[in-house]
């Protein structure tokens, strides 16, 4: 059975300054979370002009897209996914008990795989933009 | 004092739900954002694009269980995110409640789209 810690309440975040790399591995999985599912409800509700018709639906994408603003929020919404991917995996390790030793460190590859992707694909996510 | 460390009570089928969401999201979730900023770019979508893969049954049938596997992992979370914050009796109840049935109208009308985009409605 391996050893388990009482860190004390994480929901109290007055306390941030003693956090360890674990707990904040939680509060960032949890901040990336809450972005996620208010993005997927915003997500359909963009997507639902198809319903008003083919060239609304095009329009609305076009119209979005060719704003910069909404380009450096996809990449931010990209280094909110890809953390969140990237720690869940971690999560998943974690849950069936492999590498615990080493889950500080994981998290830290995380951020650090994160940071990597997010900065690789900025290329991309400006194409075809001005500002 | 011996605590497990985890947001969910373990064992029980929501916390089953979440870890098997999961694993299915962390693959479709790559995929879509792959697929849809890389393969083809966000700015260069057009109706038909949509309607050429959402007409593949196969991808149509993953985009819907993409949708209720992200609603209720994502839903799922909030709530157990509230309950972590203190949530508790009949506020604990009206949160689930709204939270079903957000989740379930999310769900209706993103397959709603989905058929539209399809072509069959």
């Amino acid at each position: 059975m391996s050893q388990s810690y009482n860190r004390g309440l994480i929901e109290d975040f007055g306390r941030w300054k003693e956090f360890s790399a674990g707990m904040w591995a939680w509060i960032f999985h949890k901040f990336t979370g809450w972005m996620l599912i208010g993005y997927l409800f915003t997500h359909i509700a963009v997507l639902s002009s198809s319903l008003t018709g083919p060239e609304a639906y095009t329009n609305t994408i076009g119209g979005l897209e060719s704003l910069f603003i909404v380009r450096v929020l996809e990449v931010g919404l990209l280094a909110v996914a890809v953390f969140h991917i990237l720690n869940g995996l971690r999560l998943l390790m974690v849950d069936l008990g492999v590498g615990l030793e080493a889950q500080d460190k994981s998290f830290y590859a995380s951020l650090v795989l994160t940071a990597i992707i997010t900065v690789a694909s900025v290329p991309t996510f400006l194409d075809g933009v001005t500002l | 004092m011996a605590e497990r460390y985890s947001s969910f009570a373990p064992g029980g089928t929501a916390w089953l739900l979440q870890r098997i969401t999961a694993a299915f999201l962390v693959v479709v979730l790559a995929f879509h954002f792959f697929l849809l900023h890389f393969v083809n770019h966000a700015a260069e979508i057009e109706f038909a694009g949509t309607q050429a893969r959402m007409e593949n049954v196969g991808y149509f049938l993953t985009m819907v269980l993409f949708l209720v596997a992200g609603t209720f992992h994502g839903v799922n979370g909030v709530y157990n995110a509230l309950i972590n914050q203190g949530l508790d009796g009949t506020q604990k109840k009206v949160v689930l409640a709204v939270l079903v049935i957000a989740s379930l109208a999310l769900i209706a009308q993103g397959i709603y789209v989905a058929t539209t985009m399809a072509g069959w409605t």
